[in-house]
């Protein structure tokens, strides 16, 4: 009976560890170990985010209250790099308590100017050529419109500087259901007639890949028309803005990013 | 990254060919006493002949027409001697009708064909009797399941048995229930097993003589296993042989102290039979907790075993333990595929599993006497196996707190989806994954009654992209003939054909079909939904079918 098993690690991974044994007397320590077993490597050491949010806020988005925090836990949210879990219900309340912890903690501070960062977005990083924002700009790279809620600052920053290394390792995540989701992963063919086309993955299977070209044309391929197939796997379409933007402007951007958080 | 998610809302726009009137016989030159007595035919032979008496399941290769117990026969084979869809037509194979069933979610059945009707089991317990023609329900059965039930992987039914004119359903709430074929009416319902102790019924029964045979399933939560008979007639339990033995039974002294009473031992996929030997066959599933073996030292029989088992008395002939100490959950419960062949210049009956723990055994099904070994997909944890096929681990192989990286992940190499064997290509072909090491942990975990009990875990690692593959093994031998490679792992079983065919699914919602010699991909169908169950074939008024469910659906083939 272990298939769907497979299938729920496969969706959430990384949480499936050991349920400890929770003496009551040592909660608040036992929370932490949990959550730097489980959680840190996510949304850092401090709550402070990373691939994931900052937890050390007062305010959780998608965990308004602690049942809410309990069940995020638990499930995880589908579709996204955050897992469900398999602890136990005492090892998950824990948890809780922790996370509502690390929210009396000031957040990490963000030095740069949000409004400033959003002109820089439009204007020198030419960044809606690629990314949209509530419905304006490109679908070539990922929807940008709450990524303030999905992503903590650090790793936004290196995002910017190095977007190579925030490339998805993996879809793993992803695979369970029907396709991969858009999953941005640089792509390059040769059709039967000798056209050569690059642009990001946006589905695949055993049978066919969608990519969608920087123009945001679509391309649908059966592989067995293909003469030529490669996936740059680690690289990505995305420039590094390193020597693009100055410090002080690098600060502002990631101001401006971590303000988004969608339409609500 | 973007959570956009390609939906599966394609599932209801497939398109049907228009329906072949199969029936419609040219009136105008018969009397009106033979288009009576035609009539007469078509309205009764149905219900006289619709009845699967034992003698018809031991030679249901005889009838390819049917389909009358879960792996299409005795042998576990999952091969139809069909012919029609072949390598040269199988490109113009055509969807003809689509059943949607009213329950969402995943269905893993495997639906019995019994005379041009077809009987599959849905979610929760629903049964459907389906017209092979129109894919209409002619009856449908529903019983509600406890919502305090669990289980470790959702709740899936994998099929029927049929015997004489019953159908029999287990439940997830331990149940078997037998049903009136013609009317979907109960006959009689009992109880196998407390669900509140964890057991769950997710398998196919397997109907032989006058008996049923289920197994149960509950390896994580502690339960104790066992395999039961149970009289078709009436229901009364015939004997009950226990996977894991008490005091004074041989295979106790393997289990430390009380760790029997929670040790796990499932038998939850159907398994196969061989009525010449009177000999049922069955895999058992892990011992429990899953993956912290500290209180049951010892090698934990008869978890992870093939059991060869008298079919009148449940009486053990023989066993074969795979993985003794299991610490991965590496359930031996595939299904086990009978032949027979010639094996160093002996012929030879003989029963081959390709197992979780990735190696493809070979054994003499008369004695249990081990013959090969072979790992068919990449393995870290067994330096091989010995004369004896126990495997030779490897040193720090075992799951700790930190976690320890192993080849196969908790996945298995395969899993419960059937594997099928061609009489024709003497090829046995698997659904493997590849790619997909685990990190296993190991924890504590006090066992309560019905909770889970798996002291550990197993998970992913990020930069790993796992796939399925299917590959084609030497049955005797388990060399590897040829492979196919899937995009993402798969959880669906395999078909071949004499047409030289292989069909399988994908999580995609691909049906597709390989060439059973080379494994090139010949025909793909897109069904918009995942794929997670074994595939079918059969005839409907002299035309060869075939039919897989796809997500809640079931979709029938034909050419066109
Ligand atoms: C593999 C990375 C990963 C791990 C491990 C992880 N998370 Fe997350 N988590 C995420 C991501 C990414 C999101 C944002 C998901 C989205 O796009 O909506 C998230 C979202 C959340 C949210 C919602 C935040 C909000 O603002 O509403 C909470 C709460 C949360 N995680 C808690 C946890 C806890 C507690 C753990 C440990 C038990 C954990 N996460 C482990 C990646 C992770
Ligand atoms: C040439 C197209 C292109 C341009 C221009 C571009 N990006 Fe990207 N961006 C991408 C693609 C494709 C990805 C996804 C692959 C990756 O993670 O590198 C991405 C990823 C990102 C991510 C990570 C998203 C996540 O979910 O982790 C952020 C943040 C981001 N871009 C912000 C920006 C900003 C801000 C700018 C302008 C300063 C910008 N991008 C300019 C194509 C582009």
């Amino acid at each position: 009976m272990k298939l769907l098993k497979g299938l729920s690690l496969l969706v959430g991974s990384a949480l499936t560890l050991f349920s400890l044994a929770l003496s009551s007397a040592n909660n608040k320590a036992q929370g932490e170990k949990l959550y730097q077993v489980h959680c840190a490597a996510c949304h850092g050491p401090n709550g402070e985010g990373g691939l994931g949010p900052t937890l050390a806020a007062p305010q959780l988005t998608r965990a308004s209250d602690d049942e809410a925090l309990f069940k995020i836990i638990k499930d995880g949210i589908a579709g996204t790099e955050m897992p469900s879990s398999r602890l136990e219900v005492e090892a998950i309340k824990e948890l809780v308590r922790w996370v509502r912890n690390l929210g009396q903690r000031p957040v990490e501070k963000i030095g740069g100017d949000a409004t400033r960062g959003g002109k820089l977005y439009f204007t020198k990083g030419d960044c809606a050529s690629c990314h949209a924002i509530n419905g304006r700009g490109s679908a070539f790279g990922p929807d940008l419109s709450d990524i303030g809620l999905r992503r903590g600052a650090t790793h936004l920053r290196a995002s910017l500087i190095e977007p190579e290394a925030d490339v998805p390792k993996s879809f793993l995540m992803f695979r369970p259901g029907t396709a991969l989701p858009e999953n941005f992963l640089q792509v390059r063919v040769v059709t039967a007639d000798g056209k050569r086309i690059k642009g990001v993955r946006i589905n695949e299977d055993t049978f066919t890949i969608h990519l969608r070209e920087l123009s945001g044309r679509v391309h649908s391929f059966f592989k067995s028309e293909l003469k030529e197939l490669h996936k740059d796997w680690g690289k990505s379409p995305m420039p590094s803005y390193r020597s693009v933007f100055t410090g002080e402007e690098m600060e502002d951007v990631v101001a401006f990013l971590v303000s988004l958080r969608g339409e609500r | 990254m973007k959570k956009v998610f390609f939906t599966t809302e394609t599932r209801r726009q497939h398109r049907v060919s228009p329906r072949k009137q199969n029936l419609c016989v040219p009136l105008r030159n018969l009397s009106v006493s033979v288009v009576k007595a035609a009539v007469f035919l078509l309205l009764f032979l149905p219900a006289v002949f619709a009845q699967a008496p034992y003698q018809r399941i031991v030679n249901a290769h005889k009838e390819p027409g049917n389909w009358l117990t879960y792996s299409g026969n005795y042998q576990g084979h999952r091969h139809s001697s069909l012919s029609q869809i072949n390598t040269t037509n199988v490109a113009r194979l055509k969807p003809l009708w689509v059943y949607q069933m009213r329950d969402p979610g995943k269905v893993e059945t495997t639906p019995l064909v019994v005379d041009g009707t077809l009987y599959i089991s849905e979610k929760p317990h629903v049964v459907t009797a389906l017209d092979g023609r129109t894919g209409r329900p002619l009856w449908t059965y529903r019983r509600t399941t406890p919502p305090n039930a669990r289980g470790c992987c959702g709740i899936p039914n994998r099929g029927l048995a049929i015997l004489d004119d019953t159908l029999y359903l287990t439940t997830f709430d331990s149940h078997l229930v037998a049903l009136d074929m013609h009317t979907g009416k109960p006959r009689w319902d009992v109880l196998v097993a407390d669900y509140k102790l964890g057991y769950t019924m997710t398998a196919a029964p397997l109907a032989l003589k006058d008996k049923i045979i289920v197994g149960v399933a509950g390896g994580e939560y502690g339960i104790r296993g066992f395999l039961d008979a149970y009289d078709a007639k009436t229901g009364k339990r015939l004997w009950r042989f226990w996977t894991v033995p008490g005091p004074g039974e041989p295979g106790n002294e393997t289990w430390e102290g009380d760790s029997w009473k929670t040790g796990g031992a499932p038998t939850w996929v159907t398994g196969s039979y061989d009525p010449a030997l009177n000999l049922i066959y069955w895999g058992t599933g892990n011992p429990a907790p899953d993956w912290n073996g500290d209180d049951r030292e010892g090698d934990n029989l008869y978890s992870d075993c093939l059991l060869a088992l008298d079919a009148d008395t449940g009486k053990r002939r023989w066993h074969f333990q795979f993985t003794p100490h299991d610490l991965y959950d590496w359930d031996a419960n595939q299904v086990p595929v009978l032949f027979d062949a010639v094996v160093n210049d002996k012929p030879r009956k003989l029963i081959a599993q390709a197992n979780r723990n990735a190696f493809y055994y070979v054994l003499d099904r008369v004695t249990g006497e081990f013959l090969s070994g072979t790992p068919y997909i990449k393995q870290t944890w067994a330096k091989g196996l010995d004369a004896k096929g126990r495997p030779i681990k490897l040193p720090n192989t075992e799951p700790t707190t930190e976690g320890t990286l192993l080849y196969p992940g908790l996945g298995g190499a395969t899993n419960w989806y059937s594997p099928t064997y061609s009489p024709q290509t003497k090829l046995f072909y698997v659904l493997a994954r590849e790619n997909h090491p685990q990190v296993f942990y190991k924890a504590n975990t006090p066992y309560h009654a019905g909770d889970l009990f798996e002291g550990g875990g197993a998970r992913d690692l990020a930069g790993v992209e796992p796939f399925g593959v299917v590959k084609a093994l030497e049955a005797t031998t388990g060399q590897q003939r040829w492979e196919f490679k899937l995009h993402a792992p798969a959880m669906a079983g395999l078909l071949s054909t004499a047409g030289g065919l292989v069909f399988g699914g994908s999580p995609e919602g691909y049906f597709y079909a390989l060439d059973a010699t080379t494994g090139k991909p010949l025909w793909q169908f897109m069904a918009g939904a995942q794929i997670v169950t074994n595939p079918v074939s059969y005839l409907v008024n002299g035309k060869q079918h075939v039919a897989i469910t796809a997500g809640p659906a079931l979709f029938v083939f034909a050419l066109d």
